[in-house]
Parts: C-alpha cells; structure tokens; sequence
C-alpha cells in the first residue's frame, strides 16, 4: 500500500503548482485554472485522509468541493466572458482601475 | 345659551382651514367674513345669555377638553365667559367682522386673495383663544398665536424687503417681551400649580403680601410681554415698521385688537397687579410716557399710516394709564372706543391709498373730499372721535382716564395725559387737514393717480365703524341709576364689567364732585379744541407757515422727525452687538471650532491614516492574491508552532 505521506507530497506539489500559477500568470482563464489545480489538490489530500482513517466526511467534503468549484467557476467565466465584451482583454493586469 | 360659545372659536377656525385647503377667491369672499360674523352673531347670543343672569354669576367656565392631563397640573382648554372677555369677543369679532367685509374689496386684486383670508380668519381664532381661555397657557396660547398672525400678514407682501424686514422686526421685538412674558407665567404656575385663573386669584391675596417681591417681580415680568405686544417703552418700536403690512390688517391687527391684548391681560390679571402697587405705578407711568413719546414722534411724521401707528402708541398708552391707575373699567372702555375710531380712520387711509395709486405721504394729497366724499367725512367721525370733542366717543373714554387719574391723585400723569390730548388733536388735524382738505397736491399725470371713492364693500364697513365712533361713547356712557349722576362708576360699561373687576379689600374710589369733574372735561375738550385750532391755523389758514415752526424749535423738530432716535440707538446698542456676538458665533465657533477643528480634524485624522495604507491597494488582483497567500501562510505557521 502507498503510504499517506506520498500523496500528500503530491497534493502538496499539484497546490504550489496552483499557487505560483495563481501569482505568475496574467491571463485570467489560466488563473482559473490554477485555482481548479489548487482545489483538486486539496480534494486529494481530503481522499487520501478519509481512505486511511476509514471515514466517510472526507469523501463528503469532496463533493462539497467540486460542486461549489463548478459554481464559482460558472459565475467566474461569466464574469469573463463579459469582461473580455467590455475590454477585449483577460490580462488582469489590465483591470486595476480598483486601486486605492 | 352661554355654553354656545365655543362656536365663537370654531367657527373662523372652520374658515381658515377652508381657506387653507380650498384657496379659491370665490369661496374666501363668502366664507372669510361669514365665519367672522358669524362668530359675532354668536357673542351677541352669549351676550344675551350672561345679561339674563345675576351680575354676580356673571362668571361662567365653559370646559372643552383636558389639553395636558398631569397628576394635579392638569390644563384644561376651557372658556372663561365673563362681561370682560365676552366684550373682548364682540370688540374681536364685531370690528373683525367690517374689516373682512373691507378686505374683499381691498384686497379684490391680490392674486393671495384666499391666503390673506385664511391668515385673518387664524387670528381671530387665536385672538378669541387669547381673549375667552380661562388659564394663562391658553392665553400665552393665543398670545403667541397672534404674533404669529401679525408676522405673517405683516410680511403678506413679502417680496417687498421692507415687508420682510417689519415681519422680522416685529417678531424679534415681541419675542423679547413674550420672553418675560413667559417666565412671569411659568413663575404663577410653578407658585401656584395651576395656571387656572379662578384659583390664582382666589388665592392670590392669601398666598401674597401686598407690594411683596415675588409678585412684584411677577407683574412686572408680565408687564414687560404687555409692552412687547402692546407696542409700549421700550419695545414699541415694531409697530411703525408694521404697517408695511396690507392696512386692513394694520386696522384690526395693529390697531383694534392684538395690541389690546396686553392691556386686556393686565386687566384680566387685575388681582395680581393690584397686590403689587409699585408695578401699577410702573404701568401707568410708562403708559403716560409713551402717551405722549408717541404722540410726539406722530406731529411730525409724513406718512398718514404711520401717523396713525404712532397714535395707536398713544391711545394704547391712554389705556395703560388708565390701568395702571386701577381705572380698568375706563381702561377697557377706551379701548372698545379706539376700537371703532382707530380702525375706521386705519380702514380710511386704506380707502385713501385704494383709490390713490398707494401713496401714503400725507403732503402729496389734499382736497381728497372733492373725490372720495365717504371716506373723507367718515374718517372725520374718527378724528373729531380721538380728538375727544364731545360727543364723539373718544371723548368720553379718555375723559373718564384722566377724570380718574386725576382723582386719585396722579396729578403730573393727568397732566401729561391732557398735553398728550391737545397734540393727539393736533396730530389727527393735521392728517385731516393735509390730506382731505386745503390744494391739491398730487400730479393727474399718465401714471399717477385717478383719486376715486372706493367700492360699496369698503365703504360701508367705514359708515358702520363712523357710526359706532360717534355713538359707542355716549351709548356706553349712560347712566345706570339716574339718582347717581354722571360718575364713571355708575356707567352702563363700568356696571357691565364691575363683576369681572371686583376684588375684596380696594380702597373705594375717591369721589370727584361735579365741579371739579366739570373743569376737568373743561380743560380736556380745550385741549382738543386748542389742538385742532392750532392745526387749523397752520395747515388751513396758513398764518404760520409749518417751516417756521421747524426753524424755531429745531432741535425738537429734528429730535420728534427721527423719532427720538430710538431705532438708531437700538441699532447701536442692541443690534449692532448682537450681529457681532453672531458674527463671531458665526466664524470664530461654528466655522472655526466646530467647522474646522471638531469636523475638518476628524476628516484630516482619516485623510493621514489612508495616505499611509494606500498604497496596499494597488488594483493588481495578483498583488491581492500573493498577499492573501502569504496570510495564509502565515496562519498556518501560527497554528502549526504555537499550538
């Protein structure tokens, strides 16, 4: 059996993976698709747990995730879509007119 | 049929909301004076109800509601039917009435037309509040309430500055006596915990020592809201200034009624003054003063108005004598004749300003009888009436003020009265003369006047009023009991108000025999004979020229023509400092302290503090996110090495 510890190595790397594109990429599609890398990251270190503690509310967690990651990324890529109308961009660098 | 009265209130009260909220021209023609007569015809049934009672129950409470129910301070709103206040009533209503009856025609092209009716159905409504409330809040309620009338229509044409200014001046001045007026009632209430007339001065002579300090403070407090809103020293100087007001309302406002009310409070609360005999002598003094200040300042004034306004001053200072001396009867009696003659010669010179393009400079008229022959010869009732001749009715009521005066002893007062007399005759004659007699004086040019009688509206309200100034004297005059003559206590009006005057524990009045009083009416009638000859002589015959007479006495001329520069010296004195302490409010506390440090601190504390955190939010979504990380990270260090 492979012990814990590799997949949550991998979760680990999978989520920096995630976090550094977050932080380094300027368009905004593949910013979500980091963050989809970091959730899915979490969601395999919440499996990992539950299969090795024999509990179920890892699992159940899981499914919270995916269905609330659908939802964001369905409002997200609306945002998106009509933000790209308005200025033919998804360089988030781009849209910084919220500065103080 | 006493308990009617309060119809008497409602019924104007019923107007002036139709009026309010239904403002057509049509309506307020009918409704305006109909209420208003109404009302009357609705005295004159209480009237006749408190004839038919004995005179000493000739005191009955009508109770409404309870306004301010309080364990033990409760205020009822409750009528006082008495013959005082019911003869206040019939003065309010009766002279109110002729005067709306004018008002439609004087006022027929005013595009406020219903407004101007709904303000003077309101002050009747507070004036009858004023006059029939039997405790001294709802006194001071319709003491205020009138002011608040006489602002109003005072600055009814408000987009004159002059109007606007009046209306001000006018309610600042009021305000400082309504101010003494005020705490002299909050002082009886708090003293007595009640401010029900019954129990104030049934209990008064127990719960005060003649001449004390409290109550002498009390009255003279009080004293001071009669001077406010009688127009006396000090503070008359509103009431000049008010008749920038339509003269209708200079006529039932500024003439007949509102400024009676202080002479009719002092006469209410007779029980109270006469405990303290210094603040009568104050009264009277200032009442005499300003008697002849007034009269004064009125021989040389050119505007036949304000001629007026000045001997309104005057008579009101007549009263206040009169009063002031403890002859209230003659006192209230003087003031239902000046009623009558003062309003018909206030409701003329509207007739005279109605048909001459609004010119009130009494040296650009002249000859008027030639063209308005109703006003000119009814406004003569009313100046042969103030003049005192015999038997006109100012005759009688000022006579039986300086008989008493006189009597009891007050001989330096009766004396200003009766200088004061010969000027009123003088001033009036010369109004009279200038501008209903001798040349014309103003021009037939395009724009200038076309001088024309005004229409039947006005004119009758003016033969009814000529009427009553000729007959209301002697007809009040007449003696009760014939065996007992002539005397003043033995008048039809005296008898009819003895029950609201009576008080346990008054020297009887000194007796006047018949000769002295005789020589006294003598000397009074040759006062006013002396005054209108003088003017006669002046103004009609010119034997003397009038610029003579300003060369030789110069410095009276120029003291009386600035009115004693009293509106200068309170300017220096009062107002000048005022607007400093306001100008210094203004820009050194408000804009300074308030404006600049308190808020302008607090928002240069925020400006500082967000200048410093500013540059936190850049609008870079990566920048938000790496900050968020390194929270993140944080957090967990926290909880992964201190937990």
């Amino acid at each position: 059996m492979i012990p814990l510890s590799h997949y949550l190595i991998v979760s680990a790397i999978i989520f920096t993976i995630g976090a550094v594109g977050v932080l380094m990429r300027r368009n905004a599609i593949l910013i979500f698709m980091c963050i989809e890398l970091m959730l899915n990251a979490v969601n395999l270190t919440f499996i990992a747990f539950a299969a090795y503690q024999k509990v179920v509310e890892g699992q159940v967690f899981v499914f919270f995730v995916i269905t609330v990651s659908a939802a964001e990324v369905a409002v997200g890529l609306a945002i998106l879509v009509y933000l790209f109308y308005q200025r033919l961009t998804t360089d988030v660098d781009d849209i910084s007119t919220l500065k103080g | 049929m006493i308990e009617l009265i309060p119809l008497a209130i409602f019924l104007p009260a019923l107007g002036a909301i139709i009026n309010a909220f239904y403002p057509r021209k049509r309506v307020a023609r009918i409704v305006g004076p109909g209420v208003v007569g109404a009302a009357f015809v609705v005295g004159l049934i209480v009237l006749v109800g408190l004839l038919a009672l004995p005179p000493d129950q000739r005191s009955r409470d009508v109770y409404l509601w309870t306004w301010m129910p309080g364990s033990g301070l409760d205020v009822y709103m409750s009528l006082r039917v008495d013959p005082l206040s019911i003869l206040m009533t019939l003065i309010v209503t009766g002279v109110g009435f002729l005067i709306h009856v004018y008002s439609t025609g004087y006022m027929a092209d005013d595009p406020k037309y219903a407004r101007f009716f709904f303000y003077l159905n309101l002050f009747i409504v507070a004036m009858l509040v004023l006059v029939l409330g039997n405790n001294y809040l709802m006194m001071f309620l319709g003491w205020e309430g009138v002011g608040l009338c006489s602002y109003l229509l005072i600055g009814f044409w408000f987009y004159k500055p002059e109007a606007a200014n009046a209306a001000k001046k006018a309610f600042v001045v009021n305000r400082i006596g309504d101010f003494a007026f005020t705490i002299g009632v909050l002082w009886l209430f708090w003293w007595f915990g009640t401010a029900d007339y019954t129990t104030i001065f049934t209990r008064a002579p127990q719960v005060f020592k003649a001449g004390e300090p409290a109550i002498i403070a009390i009255t003279l407090l009080m004293f001071i809201g009669a001077t406010g809103k009688s127009a006396q020293l000090p503070l008359f100087v509103w009431l000049p200034d008010a008749m920038e007001g339509p003269t209708p309302v200079s006529a039932l406002i500024h003439a007949a009624t509102m400024v009676t009310a202080g002479v009719y409070m002092i006469a209410r609360s007779h029980v109270l003054f006469e405990l303290a005999p210094i603040t009568m002598q104050v009264v009277a003094t200032v009442g005499a003063i300003t008697a002849l200040f007034a009269a004064t300042i009125a021989l040389v004034h050119p505007d036949f108005k304000r001629v007026l306004a000045y001997s309104t001053i005057s008579q009101l200072g007549y009263m206040f004598l009169a009063i002031g001396v403890g002859a209230f009867s003659a006192g209230i009696f003087h003031l239902t004749t000046h009623a009558f003659f003062k309003a018909l010669m206030f409701l003329g010179a509207g007739s005279v300003m109605h048909g001459l393009a609004n010119e009130t400079n009494i040296f650009r008229m002249g000859n008027l009888r030639k063209y308005m022959p109703i006003t000119a010869y009814t406004f003569l009732f009313g100046w042969l009436a103030i003049s005192g001749i015999p038997p006109f009715a100012g005759f009688f009521s000022k006579d039986d003020i300086l008989t008493e005066t006189f009597a009891k002893g007050y001989v330096g007062l009766w004396l200003i009265g009766v200088i004061t007399a010969a000027l009123t005759a003088f001033y009036m004659s010369r109004v009279v003369f200038l501008a209903f007699f001798r040349r014309e004086c103003f021009s037939h040019d395009a724009h200038g006047a076309h001088p024309h009688e005004s229409p039947r509206n006005m004119t009758i309200p003016l033969i009814v009023l000529a009427i009553l100034s000729l007959i209301s004297g002697a007809l009040l005059r007449l003696p009760v009991n014939l065996n007992l003559g002539f005397v003043a206590e033995n008048s039809l009006i005296a008898n009819f108000l003895a029950p609201s005057f009576e008080m346990t524990g008054r020297a009887p009045a000194p007796e006047v025999d018949l000769n002295t009083m005789l020589v006294l009416i003598a000397i009074s009638v040759g006062a006013g004979v002396l005054g209108i000859a003088l003017a006669w002589i002046i103004y009609i015959k010119r034997w003397i020229p009038a610029s003579f007479l300003t060369t030789i006495f110069k410095p009276l001329y120029i003291l009386f023509s600035h009115k004693w520069f009293v509106d200068e010296i309170y300017h220096a004195l009062i107002v000048l400092p005022a607007l400093a302490l306001a100008q210094f409010l203004s820009r050194i506390i408000d804009r300074g302290v308030i404006d600049g440090v308190l808020i302008g601190g607090a928002a240069a504390l925020m400006r500082l503090w967000s200048r410093a955190l500013r540059w936190v939010e850049s609008g870079f979504v990566r920048e938000y996110a790496f900050l968020t990380l390194i929270g993140a990270v944080l957090l967990v260090v926290f909880f992964l090495f201190r937990l």
